[in-house]
């Protein structure tokens, strides 16, 4: 068989138009069906990214909150009554909200606010210059050294701004693993200061984040504050709720999916097309091979193989191309929304393996339905 | 092995369905005997293209047996036939056929890579058999940069690579002039032609009757006449 399979690899690719136009449309079809859906997982990573950042198990919060950013406030004694929950082991408050800072040279950016509680600083981000403690110092904050850090000037320690009239230094310069959708540099600063300094709704806490004494106490733990009234989500359930938002909500999820389909489909055609062109004008040829002495499985192995190693090609050809051109914008947008997970590039080799199958199939019923003898009569 | 490399027996084929059935074998008996060249000739539409194909296991006849050096060919399931094909007969197509996008070489090779031979291996008995074609300058080439002598030549060479005890050519001098089908004509007479081979040619070229060891007249789906000229 390995000899047969050499003789379809060589018809395949000495056919150098046909050859080129199949692995064209492929890594088209690969390339905007990965970079497709590279962005949608991009975009959904930053949605979380304070999800992501702060870490907590669980997450209490009023059952109306679709994102993050859609914190609503709710009362202090919630927090009271989350920490008396039997499989708690602590509970602390978390702000989480935005405000305008007024640089040095008078002008105003947009920033996220997370207040961390005071006493344990819970969901801390990794410091890389400053000390965690200059948090509690007079007008202290920590800037999130992420993609959006530029935006704020790129403070040192030391540097001062203004957040809603009140003064603010930079104590602190940190990093975190993900960095948020909206473009939005973050300060970090105490539970007690960020209510302080942003004007405050009647209810302060935006979140309550909750680490349990064990796996087993979670659903316990949801029981007893669906009871309350408000709910409480596993950090993976938190992340779910924000991306169902995005997906279902927005309209986001159903334009990525549109254009992902609409690249399968146009990697369909043309590569469809070409194949099955391919096959049309290889048609008396594999009649002649019957003739000869070809079985069916053997002509069968042959079209398989052909389309096999043409989309895998492509496949590997996309992948990489929108991994290169991910990598470029990177250089250019350092805060550039896409992620290639293995969920995209199976989605996409899944695509890849349709596409595959539905132009054998067309070549393989057409050569197995030519019959030797039409060979004779020309 | 059996002095007869074919022995067909009433042969009967039709075609079309209801008022379109015609019939294109009628009751046809011939056999053709190891070391001998048959020409089945006859004009358009008598049945010899028909014919060949049912004495050549590509075509099952509606009647009667064919017999190949004493095996009952349609006997056998479609694997067995192509398997019989394979290593018994050898084809020499009108249009040759050949793979523009592989080498001379290749193409010469693919009865033996079709019979999972080592590639090289079957390279170098192609190359062998280019050789006795004489085109052995010409292996790596594509068929396409050939002539229309040159590629019916590679076409034999294809056809006798796996050594077949029975050879069907199908109009071998259509494509060519005069004086190449005749060179080409001679050339299987007299170095493909053996006496453990049998080889048939369906022809309409009167040029080459004179090389034909029987003729077999047909019409209508009948055989008309035999023209013995063995012993000429």
């Amino acid at each position: 068989m390995k000899g047969i399979l050499r003789l379809a690899f060589k018809l395949l690719v000495n056919d150098n138009a046909k050859f080129t136009a199949l692995i064209i449309g492929i890594t088209f079809a690969v390339f905007l069906m990965v970079q497709m859906t590279s962005l949608f997982a991009g975009i959904l990573n930053k949605s979380s990214s304070t999800v992501i950042n702060i870490g907590a198990k669980i997450w209490v919060m009023d059952p109306a909150v679709q994102t993050i950013a859609s914190s609503i406030g709710m009362p202090d004694y919630v927090l009271d009554a989350v920490r008396s929950i039997d499989g708690v082991s602590f509970a602390v408050p978390l702000y989480s909200g935005a405000a305008l800072v007024r640089l040095r040279d008078g002008t105003y950016q947009a920033v996220s606010v997370i207040g961390l509680d005071d006493t344990t600083l819970y969901g801390r981000p990794k410091m890389k210059a400053g000390r965690i403690e200059d948090i509690y110092a007079e007008n202290g904050f920590v800037a999130i050294a992420d993609a959006e850090y530029r935006k704020l000037h790129s403070p040192v320690l030391g540097t001062d701004f203004k957040l809603n009239d009140h003064r603010g230094v930079v104590v602190g310069i940190a990093s975190v693993a993900s960095s948020g959708l909206f473009g939005t540099p973050t300060l970090y600063t105490t539970y007690t200061r960020a209510i302080q300094y942003v004007p405050p709704t009647r209810y302060t806490t935006s979140y309550i984040l909750v680490e349990p004494k064990s796996p087993a106490d979670v659903p316990r733990i949801k029981a007893a504050v669906a009871s309350l009234g408000y709910v409480a989500y596993t950090r993976k359930e938190f992340m779910q709720r924000i991306s169902r938002f995005y997906k279902y909500e927005t309209g986001l999820g159903t334009n990525i999916l549109l254009m992902t389909l609409i690249s399968f489909i146009v990697g369909l055609s043309i590569s469809g097309q070409t194949f099955y062109t391919f096959i049309l004008e290889n048609l008396e040829k594999f009649g002649a091979l019957k003739a000869i002495g070809a079985k069916r499985h053997e002509l069968i192995a042959m079209i398989l193989f052909q389309a096999t190693f043409t989309a895998l090609t492509g496949y590997g050809l996309g992948v990489g191309l929108c991994v290169g051109s991910i990598s470029l914008a990177r250089l250019r947008i350092p805060d550039y929304a896409a992620i290639i997970t293995y969920g995209n590039l199976g989605l996409a080799f899944a695509m890849v393996i349709v596409i595959a199958a539905l132009s054998s199939y067309l070549g393989v019923r057409r050569v197995l339905h030519i019959e030797p003898f039409d060979i004779f009569r020309g | 092995m059996s002095p007869l490399a074919i022995d067909a027996h009433g042969l009967d084929k039709w075609f079309g369905e209801g008022d379109a059935r015609t019939r294109a074998l009628s009751g046809v008996s011939m056999q053709a005997r190891f070391g001998e060249m048959l020409l089945i000739v006859g004009p358009s539409g008598s049945g010899k293209t028909t014919l060949l194909s049912v004495i050549s296991g590509i075509l099952r006849p509606d009647a009667g047996t064919v017999l190949i050096d004493g095996v009952d060919l349609w006997q056998q399931n479609d694997d067995a036939l192509a398997e019989f094909r394979l290593k018994r007969i050898g084809f020499v197509f009108q249009d040759y056929h050949l793979f523009g996008r592989l080498t001379t070489l290749e193409n010469v090779a693919i009865p033996l890579i079709l019979k999972r031979r080592d590639w090289d291996d079957a390279l170098e008995q192609a190359r062998r058999w280019l050789e006795v074609v004489g085109l052995q300058n010409r292996a790596n080439l594509p068929p396409v940069k050939l002539s229309g002598g040159e590629q019916q030549r590679v076409a034999i060479a294809r056809a006798i690579v796996s050594e077949p005890d029975l050879l069907i050519l199908d109009e071998p001098t259509a494509s060519l002039d005069g004086d190449t089908g005749r060179i080409i004509i001679e050339f299987v007479k007299h170095k493909v032609l053996n006496a453990q081979r049998a080889i048939v040619v369906v022809t309409h070229d009167s040029r080459i009757f004179d090389y034909a060891d029987r003729i077999l007249h047909m019409e209508d789906g009948q055989l008309r006449s035999i023209d013995d000229r063995s012993g000429k």
